[in-house]
């Protein structure tokens, strides 16, 4: 474990965030090691979105450090934090295309702002990288004529267009049908296993993320519940992880909202 | 009475800190200047969107206004026998107060509205935090653009507006109403100055321009990204702009029209 | 790429059309091109008090414009307002040199502008030339003045 954590891409420790009064994360580590997926999974609105936002800097720890590739994020200057950040590649939960162009341009939007390539090269390049993900075929369409599943996977092209060493994938399952689900499982897998890149992956859906995980974080009421390898965390006694996994509505995670009990509310005249 | 002055310092700071995050805006986009002139390209698309595209509406208005100028002001004139003033009438009015407050009311309605929600909508489709993770800044890319466009087109809009007035006034001054052309166009061009009105008048309206951008940009940027902020923000924008567009107004006239 | 060719000729016009709007404004609208110098010529005009008379005003000939007003300034050793003319090179040699300036106004509240009247000398205005008999605009605080007091001084009836 030791030897992980002295390679590991990501390191978070003792990380305090939130938004005006509201307390997302109340003390994390965290170690994101090279070349794996590493899986983060809770109930939405834990705080996973903003999780990755504060690796990527756009979001600044209110407490604590979060290094990336040996750099402290907070300390970096604004021109280190972008070369860093054009090593890195998200995949937004909406996809995130730029609405006023077409596949082709959005995937060549990276290409075109950081590298000196010409058009010829940037073609090929682009592509290339559509044709990754399936896509070659669409690159004169425009992100509104795009289902949500093909509109995720230009934005996949897009974020690996510049050869990133490491992604952030924010729930790329949800919303998706079976089918989209699987090309995207898979794609993810490839980018991990044959290109190598070191992967995040934000998500609840148990089953895609079992399957291709190597390590899982849980995270809940801001602090880390339980973790370890898919195999270990279907196995484990821990009531919060069993509930989750297996998704029943009761359990330490309440259905209900805190309330008063029903009786008091529906006797009570007031509002 | 408590709960008064504490809600009279609470709006109090909420307005320092929205003009504070406004300002710290204003420069960002200013560094993003130069950034922009080595793309033409960005500011081409702006100007086409926010520029040409108010062509139509400021021509029309101002046509219109020039017309309804000369009319109205012609049935008063006729009155003292003074036919023959009426061509400065139209033009002073189009050209030291109507051309840059209406153009810039027009503007904001058409382009200002529009670039809001746009922005709005592009921060709630995080499009913007898409941008960042590219490693390009929104700020120079999407936003300083935009607000030189604006910048750039309200005093040429203004001009068209005004110009397009005066035509309308001598459609219906001497055309129509048959005042004499040579007292029409000589006594304006005797009563308009060049330096007093019509340079006051580009003043005005270059200082509209930067506030019609400055005001519509910061509130897409800032809105909350929901359907909801977005078509706030965009209310906010017209309601704002028209406020800061007429109070400088009255500032600016008092201070260039004073002698 | 059609399309982009579409803005750009788009914008190129919107910026065209808008200096030139620009352009019609200072040239047609407030008379900028009316001082044309190598169109026009000078003479200068004196009088003790130019009453609300403004550069740019028309000076006219029985009526007709033939020239602007383009520079009034004081001559602290004479006391008295100084007037250029801008007088349209047609007229050079055609306008006597004891042509009378009046300085009047356009309807009752109008504009003032400079009223010629030629006289019957042989010799013409020229360049630089200076017109000597003037008189001065009609003041209507003045007029009303002097109309009180010569009614003060009559023998109450
Ligand atoms: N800009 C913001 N201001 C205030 N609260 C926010 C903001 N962004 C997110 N939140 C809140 O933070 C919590 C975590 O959000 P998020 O990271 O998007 O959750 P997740 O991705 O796990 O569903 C949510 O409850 C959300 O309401
Ligand atoms: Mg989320």
């Amino acid at each position: 474990m030791d030897q992980l954590r002295q390679n590991s891409l990501v390191r978070i420790r003792n990380l305090h965030f939130s938004h005006g009064d509201r307390v997302i994360f109340d003390g994390i580590d965290m170690d994101i090691p090279h070349g794996q997926i590493t899986a983060i999974m809770g109930p939405s609105g834990t705080g996973k979105t903003t999780l990755l936002k504060l690796i990527a800097g756009q979001l600044v720890p209110d407490i604590g450090t979060i290094e990336v590739d040996g750099h402290d994020i907070q300390r970096l200057p604004t021109s280190q934090l972008y070369k860093l950040r054009m090593r890195m590649g998200m995949l937004f939960q909406s996809g995130a295309l730029l609405t006023d162009l077409d596949v082709f341009d959005n995937v060549a939007f990276p290409l075109r702002e950081h590298t000196r390539l010409n058009n010829a090269m940037i073609r090929k390049l682009v592509l290339l990288k559509l044709e990754a993900v399936g896509l070659r075929g669409a690159r004169h369409l425009m992100p509104a004529e795009l289902s949500g599943g093909m509109a995720r996977r230009v934005a996949l092209a897009r974020a690996i267009a510049l050869d990133p060493m490491m992604m952030m994938y924010d729930e790329p399952f949800s919303g998706q049908d079976p089918i989209s689900m699987g090309v995207l499982v898979q794609l993810i897998r490839q980018l991990n296993r044959a290109a190598h890149i070191s992967s995040i992956l934000v998500s609840h859906d148990i089953h895609e993320t079992l399957q291709i995980a190597d390590y899982i974080y849980m995270i809940d009421g801001g602090k880390i519940i339980s973790q370890g390898a898919p195999q270990s965390l279907q196995t484990q006694q821990d009531a919060w992880t069993d509930q989750f996994i297996q998704g029943r509505p009761d359990g330490p995670v309440a259905f209900h909202y805190a309330a008063p009990p029903l009786a008091d509310d529906l006797l009570e005249s007031a509002p | 009475m408590i709960r008064f002055i504490t809600a009279v310092g609470h709006s109090t700071l909420q307005l320092l800190t929205s003009l504070g995050r406004a300002s710290l805006l204003l420069l960002a986009m200013l560094r993003g200047l130069p950034s922009v002139l080595k793309r033409p390209r960005l500011l081409i698309d702006q100007m086409h969107s926010v520029g040409v595209l108010t062509i139509s509406i400021v021509s029309i208005s101002g046509l219109f206004v020039g017309m309804v100028l000369a009319l109205q002001s012609h049935h008063i004139l006729s009155r003292f026998g003074a036919d023959s003033a009426l061509g400065l009438m139209v033009a002073a009015a189009l050209i030291r107060e109507l051309g840059p407050v209406l153009s810039a009311l027009l503007f904001t309605g058409r382009a200002g509205s529009a670039l809001t929600a746009e922005i709005g909508l592009m921060k709630a489709t995080e499009q913007l935090s898409s941008l960042e993770m590219m490693a390009v800044n929104p700020k120079y890319h999407i936003l300083a653009p935009r607000f030189l466009a604006s910048f750039l087109s309200v005093p040429l809009l203004a001009a068209l507006f005004s110009s397009l007035g005066v035509l309308g006034g001598w459609l219906v001054g001497g055309v129509i109403l048959g005042v004499d052309e040579a007292a029409f166009w000589g006594g304006m061009q005797g009563g308009i100055d060049l330096r007093n009105d019509l340079i006051n008048g580009v003043i005005k309206s270059i200082t509209f321009g930067f506030v019609c951008a400055w005001i519509a940009i910061y509130q897409g940027y800032d809105c909350v990204p929901t359907s909801e902020g977005v078509s706030r923000a965009t209310t906010r924008t017209v309601v704002q702009t028209s406020m800061a567009v007429l109070g400088l107004d009255f500032i600016l006239t008092a201070l260039m029209f004073n002698h | 790429m059609v399309k982009n060719r579409l803005i750009e000729t788009g914008v190129g016009l919107f910026v065209l059309i808008g200096f030139g709007a620009l352009l019609f404004l200072a040239i047609q609208v407030s008379g900028l091109g009316e001082f044309y110098q190598d169109e026009s010529f000078k003479v200068t005009a004196r009088f003790d008090n130019i009453g609300g008379l403004k550069t740019n005003a028309p000076v006219t000939i029985a009526g007709v414009e033939v020239g602007r007003v383009q520079d009034i300034h004081y001559d602290p050793e004479e006391f008295r307002a100084v007037a250029t003319l801008n007088i349209q090179n047609r007229y050079h040699g055609h306008i006597p040199d004891d042509t009378f300036a009046k300085i009047l106004t356009a309807g009752l509240l109008g504009e003032k502008y400079i009223g010629l009247q030629p006289g019957g000398s042989e010799d013409p205005l020229t360049q630089g030339g200076e017109i000597t008999i003037t008189q001065s605009s009609l003041v209507l605080e003045e007029i009303i003045g002097q109309f009180l007091f010569s009614k003060s001084q009559e023998p109450l009836p």
